[in-house]
């Protein structure tokens, strides 16, 4: 359970990036932030793993207090959160294998991961999360030599590898094209299902956060203007949020392609 | 069509660069064309004198060098490798240093200021100490032979190296040093799993390359007693002996030329 309780987050130059957020994500949960560009969705997720931390309020995972931790707390925070980035994030000149290997980095000890002496588990885990999305095929590959919506399928093993009991997708579709996009969108929502993994995942387009999301929280300069499920959704809760009416760019299309 | 022309004629268009920048550029442009002209006219009042003479004298020293004695070669052949050895061991420590050095002087990888700070003055104050004052002061320190020579080059070395390293990583993408980070690796393992495998061919290249430098600069180092062939032949030269330095010379130009072949030849393949 994610629980950010009055969180605000101050840049060092001045900027808000989050105002008093009082959110609950439970366990199990499939979530999909929306809001325009600078809105505040990355500066939300990435409070999460503390890749930014917030300046004030209390934000718990599993009844912790993230915001004091450090060190080797941290690494825990961050094993149990995996992430899959807009820009996937692979070593580019390592093979597909490797790359996926790094996501048991946090359960393995230093010299052991430096001497490349990964548990045979581990690697087999790592095979079979490529197996998961489609791509053990590519294993020996180097990551460069992969296509875009490839590249985001590594990186999605990346994160299965980790086992982790949260996953955090910032736009993880933004640079894809649009039956691409659903496919990984699709083994976003399948590993959630079936590994129970809460899931949040950043989207600027409407329809894919309506086709995949369970729950929908709509942010605003920096404010939660918008939680509900689906279900509660319609085309001017969006205008809403956006604060203008919807166009054609908030639109990914291309459903019934994938 | 016309109309449009016209307008793109009457139009006031902007300058690519703004008008100060110009004056700047244009004023530098005179000062570095001054300084040219200067140190050139200066120069060739001091040689004047000497050119002339300077023709003469060459037949009189080709004369004295020529033929080489290559009865020596056998007798040099150690002091050669000897050379190359202190290079080799040189650069291979240099290599190593040079690693948490780069790390701790790349602003991406150091954030704490400080300590960014402090590795990045101590790698400029290296830079700035010629490679022969470093050897000139441990020959003082340790005497005549290889280890002063071979310590002044570790240290010559480490300042490029790390230098032109830390300037590598500060251009490698950041990217997979997050996702390292968010999947809770350690400070060690982001940048062994992130950061190294994208510097390790300039790394290696880099060092292939300060390798060749100390080659060459080994053998001027034993020129003022740092041990091997430049040792033995500033002794040849002292004792007249010229066509036992001559093949010196031959044997250090065709070794030097030998290795750097090799050395680029893999740095091509690397890259
Ligand atoms: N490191 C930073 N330093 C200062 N300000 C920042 C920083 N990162 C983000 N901001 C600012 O915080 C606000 C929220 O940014 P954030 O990246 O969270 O938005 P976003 O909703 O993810 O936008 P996008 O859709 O463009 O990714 C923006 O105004 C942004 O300019
Ligand atoms: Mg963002």
């Amino acid at each position: 359970m994610i629980e950010f309780k009055n969180v605000g987050l101050v840049y060092p130059n001045g900027t808000e990036g989050l105002k008093d957020i009082n959110v609950t994500i439970n366990d199990g949960e499939f979530v999909v932030i929306v809001g325009l560009s600078g809105a505040g969705k990355s500066t939300f997720i990435r409070s999460i793993n503390r890749l930014v931390t917030p300046t004030s309020g209390s934000l718990l995972v599993d009844n912790e207090d993230i915001l004091k931790f450090r060190g080797s707390n941290l690494r825990k925070l961050r094993t149990k959160t995996g992430m899959v980035f807009q820009s996937y994030n692979l070593v580019k000149r390592s093979n597909v294998l490797k790359n996926v290997l790094a996501g048991r980095l946090g359960h393995t000890g230093t010299l052991r991961s430096i001497f490349n002496a990964y548990k045979k588990e581990d690697i087999g885990l790592a095979y079979e999360s490529l197996k998961r999305v489609n791509i053990e095929e590519k294993i020996y590959n180097r990551a460069d030599e992969l296509s875009g919506g490839q590249q985001q399928r590594v990186s999605i093993a990346r994160v299965l590898t980790q086992q982790p009991k949260y996953i955090l997708a910032d736009e993880p579709v933004a640079s894809l094209d649009p039956p691409t996009s659903h496919q990984v969108m699709t083994y976003l929502k399948k590993i959630n299902k079936e590994d129970n993994i809460t899931t949040i995942v950043n989207l600027h387009f409407i329809d894919m956060a309506m086709e995949y999301a369970d729950r929908i929280i709509g942010m605003r300069a920096g404010e939660v203007v918008f939680d509900g499920p689906v279900s509660e959704v319609s085309e001017s809760t969006f205008e809403e949020i956006y604060g203008r009416s919807i166009r054609e760019e908030d639109l990914r299309g291309g459903a019934d392609e994938s | 069509m016309t109309n449009e022309n016209n307008s793109l004629t009457s139009k006031k268009v902007p300058p690519i660069y703004p008008a100060k920048t110009k004056v700047q550029v244009t004023l530098i442009f005179f000062v570095v064309l001054g300084i040219y002209i200067f140190s050139m006219s200066w120069t060739q009042r001091q040689m004047a004198g000497g050119f002339g003479g300077a023709l003469g004298n060459m037949f009189t020293v080709i004369e004295k060098f020529f033929p080489p004695n290559t009865a020596v070669i056998s007798a040099i052949w150690g002091p050669m490798v000897e050379t190359i050895q202190m290079a080799i061991i040189a650069t291979t420590f240099a290599a190593i240093l040079t690693v948490p050095l780069a790390i701790l002087a790349a602003e991406n990888i150091t954030t704490w200021k400080p300590l960014y700070i402090l590795t990045r003055t101590f790698l400029n104050i290296l830079r700035t100490i010629p490679d022969l004052v470093l050897a000139v002061i441990f020959v003082g320190l340790f005497g005549i032979g290889l280890f002063p020579g071979i310590l002044a080059l570790v240290i010559f070395s480490l300042g490029i190296l790390a230098k032109l390293i830390s300037e590598t990583i500060e251009s490698v993408d950041m990217h997979p040093l997050e996702a390292m980070r968010s999947s809770g690796g350690n400070v060690f393992q982001v940048i062994w799993y992130g950061l190294i495998p994208q510097v390790l061919p300039q790394y290696t290249s880099l060092v292939l390359y300060v390798f060749e430098i100390n080659i060459r600069a080994s053998v001027v180092l034993g020129l003022v007693g740092a041990g091997g062939i430049g040792l033995i032949l500033n002794q040849q030269l002292g004792f007249y002996n010229y066509p036992n330095a001559m093949m010196i010379i031959i044997l250090i130009f065709v070794v030097v030329i030998v290795i750097e072949y090799i050395s680029t030849r893999i740095r091509e393949a690397l890259l």
